[in-house]
């Protein structure tokens, strides 16, 4: 789970005051960052950026590197702030961090610094900025560690680094099962980016500390899937299966597993049209990584957003003591997501992180992507089941001509939207679980151009706390995509 | 050695504030008095007269419905005035000691206004919506059933606006819309799903 420090720096990008009680805090946070947001904004607007990927044990988090004087350089005061309460100030000539106990002073154009009262020469010059200090990326190896007191590796080539004795590794198996089945096990959750194109299925991470195994190259010995490669650049790391077929992959074991197999037939392209990649770029606003734009991929196949309600400030309903809405929403479409894939269902997460959007960026965010649905998340502590929602719309209201009223946006899609929420009511009655459907005046719903569902998951006992069961989570997912995948030739013929 | 009358003026003084300080606290202390009491005295006079029967669109959390429920309410004859008792009685049932759809201690409404043509506005306190239960049901039964009671209650309502203390919200608390007008007639749809 990324921490708050994030919201604090990069992720001011997305996060919005969502109360008037939030806002103030909001504000005066943004004040204190604006320079150095406005430095950040600059630098992470390009897609061909050089960024910087820094994975902690209890965060990870991705910054702007700029080119200076032949060297790359990183803001040292965004490395270390998410790391504990850091910080500085200048004269001009002279920069000076503190962090806890540990002083480190550098002068504008100099290698050498004083750390702990200490010599210390950096590679190349240090950079002084608008009030930003600069050290080049091949110094943080020896510098970081006189700072925050704990070791630290770098792949100064593919700008990544491990602070503390972090790393994720990864095995692969191929099963010669029928259909053939390529299992890669995780030490840890993973949640890549993941794309297929002709003849390769590529899994790109942005967040997980993952690391190279013992050849970056994996053979199968298999036609259907020959080979695997891992390959790492620009702060992420890959990992390349290629193939003779098309593949899709679930997840499983709470994201330590990813299977990829043969995608059924039903889910290859349409024939004619080049396979296209699968848009399911997650969105994670506090890191910063690049923001929910329409993927600009077409043809496109049934393709999912899922919105996490609430998040970041917004807590939602306090299930029970230390048990809020936004966490379950999270996990519970997290299920999903793995869930809609292994159906060969596309998905776009809003929300991938405890990072706060506002309800117009979710609707603005999910009508960019163009789905075919629009799921949103909630989580309820009254009565048992599921209750499934579609919008509350003035009756009879149209919007006819050139323009599209933003708060009846949902109008022409809202049949739709009914018959994608009978689907999944009745995929829930299947497996026993008490569900219900009602309209309600809940945003996004009304603003959102396509069919637009949400569900309030209750409590399958009296016990709220048996919201967060696996099992029942796990039900509830594989249910509403049982039902999502029973509606989608209709959804898709209604778009 | 100091005259005679001089003493006899120092200790007439010491006794005028001695006297005047007594009586300042007196003063305070009735004041205080007055004020803490203040608040229950009557701004408008009370309804009374003969009642008239009313129906009521009554939110029972469990299982998450709306019941029609028949009361009767003495109503004034001004129409704003009938529309704030009408709701003020729904208000009544929900915060009873056994309300089926519990509000919060000190939620009110502030105000009824009926503007011309069909709009009506609900202004709340900020106590009902601060203190409201999240959830989108729970949400969603607060909300339909004053606008279905307001309604079923007076005639031409064709939209309904809810304020919180005379502003504009968001949402109620989290989840119900009240950023926008609610359209009665889909209010009336939706009061049809939850019965």
């Amino acid at each position: 789970m990324q921490t708050q420090p994030h919201t604090k720096g990069f992720g001011l990008l997305f996060a919005s005051p969502s109360t008037p009680r939030s806002a103030g805090r909001f504000y005066r946070s943004g004040l204190r960052f604006l320079p150095l947001l406005f430095v950040l904004i600059l630098q992470a607007g390009s897609a061909d950026e050089k960024r910087i990927a820094i994975y902690g044990s209890s965060t990870n988090y991705i910054l702007p590197v700029v080119d200076r004087n032949g060297h790359e350089y990183v803001g040292l005061l965004e490395i270390i702030e998410p790391l504990g309460a850091v910080n500085s100030h200048t004269d001009g000539l002279h920069w000076k961090i503190r962090y806890r106990d540990v002083e480190a002073d550098f002068t504008n154009g100099k290698a050498r610094s004083k750390i702990h009262g200490k010599d210390f020469d950096l590679n190349s010059n240090f950079v002084l900025e608008g009030g930003r200090g600069l050290v080049p990326i091949a110094s943080l190896y020896a510098l970081l560690p006189k700072i925050i007191g704990v070791p630290v590796s770098l792949n100064e080539t593919s700008r990544r680094l491990f602070i503390g004795n972090i790393a994720t590794h990864f095995t692969a198996q191929l099963n010669r099962t029928t259909p053939l089945r390529l299992v890669l096990n995780f030490t840890a959750p993973v949640n890549p980016t993941i794309a297929t194109e002709p003849g390769k299925l590529r899994m790109v991470f942005h967040r997980e500390p993952i690391v190279a195994p013992g050849s970056p190259t994996l053979t199968f010995d298999d036609n259907t899937i020959p080979s695997a490669t891992y390959s790492e650049e620009n702060g992420t790391a890959e990992i390349d299966v290629n193939s003779s077929a098309p593949l899709m992959a679930s997840f499983s074991n709470d994201g330590h597993t990813i299977t990829i197999a043969a995608a059924p037939q039903q889910n290859a392209a349409v024939p004619g049209t080049p396979l296209t990649p699968s848009p399911v770029a997650p969105v994670n606003p506090s890191t910063g990584t690049a923001p929910p734009a329409a993927p600009q991929l077409a043809p496109r196949h049934f393709f999912a957003v899922l919105d996490a309600s609430h998040g970041g400030d917004d807590p939602g309903v306090a299930l029970a003591p230390s048990m809020f809405e936004k966490d379950v929403t999270l996990a519970l479409t997290r299920r999903l997501r793995q869930e809609l894939e292994s159906r060969g269902i596309s998905t776009l997460l809003l929300r991938d992180t405890d990072g706060g959007l506002t309800l117009d960026q979710r609707a603005v965010f999910s009508n960019t992507a163009h789905p075919v649905i629009y799921i949103a998340v909630h989580a309820a502590a009254n009565g048992k089941g599921v209750r499934v929602y579609t919008a509350l719309l003035p009756a009879g209201e149209e919007n006819n001509g050139p323009f599209i009223a933003w708060d009846t946006a949902q109008t022409r899609f809202l049949p739709a939207s009914q018959f994608a929420a009978q689907g999944v009511a009745s995929e829930l009655q299947k497996r026993q679980i008490q569900v219900r459907t009602l309209a309600a005046p809940l945003r996004p719903l009304n603003n959102v151009t396509a069919a637009a569902i949400a569900i309030e998951i209750a409590p399958p006992t009296t016990d709220v706390k048996d919201l967060n069961l696996p099992a029942y989570q796990q039900n509830v997912a594989s249910a509403l995509a049982n039902g999502i995948a029973a509606v989608r030739d209709r959804l898709e013929v209604s778009r | 050695m100091i005259p005679r009358h001089l003493i006899f003026a120092g200790v007439v003084m010491l006794l005028a504030v001695f006297s005047l300080g007594i009586y300042a606290g007196r003063m305070r202390g009735r004041v205080t008095h007055v004020e803490t009491h203040s608040d229950s005295r009557p701004v408008a006079p009370p309804v009374s007269g003969p009642t008239e029967a009313v129906t009521l669109y009554v939110a029972y959390d469990d299982p998450g419905i709306l019941r029609v429920q028949r009361a009767d309410v003495a109503l004034p004859s001004a129409r704003q005035q009938r529309a704030e008792e009408v709701l003020r009685a729904l208000l009544e049932i929900y915060l009873s000691k056994n309300s089926p759809h519990p509000l919060a201690p000190g939620a009110d409404l502030r105000a009824v206004y009926l503007v011309t043509p069909g709009i009506a506005v609900i202004d709340v306190n900020a106590a009902f919506a601060n203190g409201h239960r999240s959830g989108i049901l729970e949400e969603e039964l607060t909300v339909a059933s004053m606008i279905q009671t307001l309604s079923a209650n007076i005639p031409d309502i064709l939209r309904v606006k809810i304020l919180v203390e005379g502003h504009d919200r968001e949402t109620l608390a989290g989840h119900a819309d009240l950023s926008d007008f609610y359209d009665a007639a889909a209010v009336s749809q939706l009061a049809g799903q939850l019965e």
